[in-house]
């Protein structure tokens, strides 16, 4: 089993929270993982993009090869779009739909939904009011993990071990609405 | 045994730790920042060992070698150009005789992913006739860190651990072994082998030279350096070396009849096992992170009509980092394909400086004040976050050279006649290279005006405390004897926008060495705080 995830968003995101949550339930279910990371300068407010390895053998790159990566795994909408040369043809798409506009040439939001539609397998996420629903605005990135987590190789259970794991120390209320923001995640199609 | 998750340069951090490192010394610098990190941490939690930041890469260097002249272990970290700033020291301390085992981290950033250019680190260890060791993953950069020690204690010689951002930026589990106690105090036994006079000097030389021997004999034993022969393949071999190890792996499968592979990741080359590989093949092909230092180097070790593929005819792209995809060339397969591209055209999103950032607001007063003078204005500016105002809206800086070159730079450009030159440099910056350019300027009374950005922190490399507190700047740029009028410190924040700006152009019409200091604290640094 080997299952390769394209993470994107802007830095400042929050990309590299989302990728501990599935690094940590990857390494609870017994996997090895690898990630490559974004640190520096590309973190101010730049378009950043991660590689997290998935498998059951060894893994050799830290970077995931064009054309083979299973999902890309997006925080925005316009960033989703950037890396699809690393995805495989079969590779699905799952990205947050509220833009990050701080570049003034920003693309019109109806072109860039238009883009999204023609992605052959997709799931576009509204992670913003689910996260709202949840009960905290800064639950957004477990939205998007929970609607993903029918295409990765782990279970709502690992999900939620990583979760209680990363976020316990700061409180049983914070674990909870992150639970929540997973399940209202995973309900989406 | 246990087990960790950790980024490559944790993983090294952490094999200093084990490896009995006494005192640990380094500048900030992507992607070398977070093994002085781990050490601080580390350090701060159990008491030991030493760690602390120094003003540079040289000063981090000269402390780890007293270090070893006491006889103990001793790590220093740097990004690649860092290594550049302390070559003073790093080629004179290859001369010295180590006994207390001396590491120096170098991180290569092949693909300028966060800096000025992608020097090969590989040439100084060649350059300096001392041994480099590179690890592929984050559990050989704990087994080499560890190793690297010994083998400075063996060869009587510090020793390179080189990385790359990949690795420093990766995050793997790996398995840990039992530390090592840190040596005793035991201070070099002869002190003519410290001290480099032309006499001693010539001596060292010669002894360095004569365990070039050992070195190579290392390197050839070494399980790293490790040859697969496939002797039915006649036609072509691979020698990989960094992470060109990784990126064939991933490829190997691929290819129908594998051809023999040699890996190289301890330095300096192993001559017999190259010869062993090339003898067998019409063809060469030489997988090397970073420039082609082993293509370039094996010519004279290899039949004259050996074809080898690399870097020198650019099949194996000859700028910028290897990865899965590049070498597949060289290998003769084809790309892979991928899911349909957007048609639509996307916007790029480069770095840009954080909103409500202390650099905006100075950069805006001089870019008002370059707009007003025209052709008549001169920018140079400086590594650190506040390069990111060469970007647009803002454009303002025209020159970024190294680190402290802005004040040096502006002091060359007025004494060729250029007019109202502004030099921008950030706190760490000036006090990492920018005090001596300042005495410089001082001494020839040359007509420039500095601005010391100055947000109290490290800010691009994540917000490490600056060494000296900002509320030292004034009195060290004072005492260097720059006119007291002339030395002010204004509040970088728009509100004051006015003020200051009368204050620029006011410095700028005096014809003599101005130093503006222009502080508040970085919002990255103050969020943290308020966390």
């Amino acid at each position: 089993m080997k299952y390769d995830i394209i993470l994107s968003g802007v830095g400042g995101q929050g990309v590299l929270s989302l990728a501990a949550v599935i690094a940590t339930a990857a390494a609870k279910a017994g996997y090895r993982v690898r990630q490559s990371e974004v640190h520096g300068m590309a973190q101010r407010g730049g378009a950043v993009m991660a590689h997290m390895r998935i498998a059951d053998g060894e893994i050799y790159s830290d970077l995931i090869g064009q054309g083979t990566a299973d999902m890309v795994l997006s925080m925005e909408p316009l960033e989703s779009l950037r890396y699809l040369k690393w995805l495989s043809p079969e590779g699905v798409v799952v990205t947050s739909t509220n833009p990050v506009k701080n570049i003034p040439n920003y693309p019109d939001e109806d072109e860039l939904k238009a883009e999204l539609d023609k992605l052959k397998s997709k799931r576009l996420v509204d992670d913003k009011s689910l996260a709202s629903e949840a009960g905290s605005s800064r639950a957004g990135n477990m939205v998007i993990v929970g609607a993903a987590a029918s295409s990765l190789p782990l279970s709502m259970d690992d999900l939620k071990a990583a979760v209680e794991d990363l976020f316990s120390r700061k409180g049983e209320k914070i674990v909870e609405v992150n639970y929540k923001a997973l399940d209202l995640g995973s309900q989406i199609a | 045994m246990s087990e960790y998750v950790v980024l490559g340069d944790e993983a090294v951090a952490l094999g200093a730790v084990h490896g009995g490192v006494s005192s640990c010394y380094g500048y900030p610098g992507t992607p070398s920042t977070e093994i002085m990190e781990y050490l601080l941490e580390y350090s701060e939690k159990k008491g030991s060992p030493f760690a602390c930041w120094s003003s540079n890469e040289k000063t981090a260097l000269e402390e780890a070698l007293g270090t070893s002249f006491a006889g103990k272990r001793a790590i220093v970290t740097m990004k690649h150009v860092g290594l550049n700033v302390a070559a003073d020291a790093f080629m004179n301390g290859a001369l010295l005789d180590i006994r207390g085992g001396l590491v120096v981290v170098v991180a290569d950033d092949p693909g300028m992913h966060s800096s000025q250019n992608e020097q090969d680190t590989r040439f100084y260890a060649d350059f300096a006739k001392i041994p480099l060791l590179e690890p592929v993953n984050q559990q050989q950069a704990y087994d080499m860190t560890r190793e690297a020690f010994d083998l400075s204690e063996k060869m009587g010689c510090p020793v390179i651990l080189r990385l790359v951002t990949r690795l420093s930026h990766s995050r793997a589990a790996i398995a840990t072994a039992a530390p090592r106690e840190e040596n005793p105090i035991n201070k070099a036994p002869n002190k003519m082998d410290w001290m480099l006079l032309p006499a001693n000097a010539r001596r060292r030389w010669d002894s360095l030279l004569g365990r070039q021997k050992d070195m190579i004999a290392y390197s050839e034993e070494s399980s790293v350096n490790t040859l697969v022969m496939n002797e039915s393949n006649s036609d072509r071999a691979v020698i990989t070396a960094g992470l060109g190890y990784n990126y064939y792996k991933e490829n190997e499968a691929e290819l129908t009849d594998k051809p023999s592979h040699l890996h190289i990741g301890v330095y300096p080359l192993p001559e017999e096992k190259i010869k062993k590989i090339a003898a067998q093949v019409k063809e060469l092909i030489i997988l090397e992170e970073g420039y082609p230092l082993i293509e370039r180097m094996i010519g004279g070790l290899l039949p004259r009509d050996l074809k080898i593929t690399g870097k020198l005819d650019n099949i194996v792209p000859l700028q910028g980092e290897l990865n899965p995809d590049n070498i597949r060339p060289a290998l003769g397969l084809a790309p892979k394909e991928s899911a349909a591209l957007a048609s639509m055209e996307l916007a790029g999103r480069p770095p840009q400086l954080c909103k409500g950032c202390p650099h905006i607001d100075t950069y805006t007063v001089i870019k008002e004040v370059q707009a007003e003078l025209g052709e008549e204005s001169t920018v140079t500016s400086d590594i650190g976050c506040y390069a990111l105002g060469a970007l647009p809206p803002l454009s303002v800086p025209e020159t970024i050279i190294c680190m402290g070159a802005s004040i040096t730079s502006a002091k060359g450009s007025a004494e060729a006649g250029l007019k109202n030159v502004m030099a921008v440099i950030g706190d760490s910056t000036f006090l990492h290279s920018g005090l001596t350019g300042l005495v410089d300027c001082v001494a020839s009374g040359t007509d420039v005006t500095i601005i010391i950005v100055d947000n109290e922190t490290t800010a691009m490399t994540g917000g490490q405390t600056t060494i000296l507190p900002s509320s030292r700047l004034e009195n060290v740029v004072r005492g260097i004897g720059v006119e007291p009028d002339h030395v002010v410190t204004i509040p970088a924040h728009r509100k004051f926008h006015d003020e200051n700006k009368d204050r620029l152009k006011k410095e700028l019409a005096y014809k003599g060495v101005s130093v503006i200091i222009a502080v508040r604290e970085c919002i990255e640094t103050a969020r943290k705080k308020n966390k």
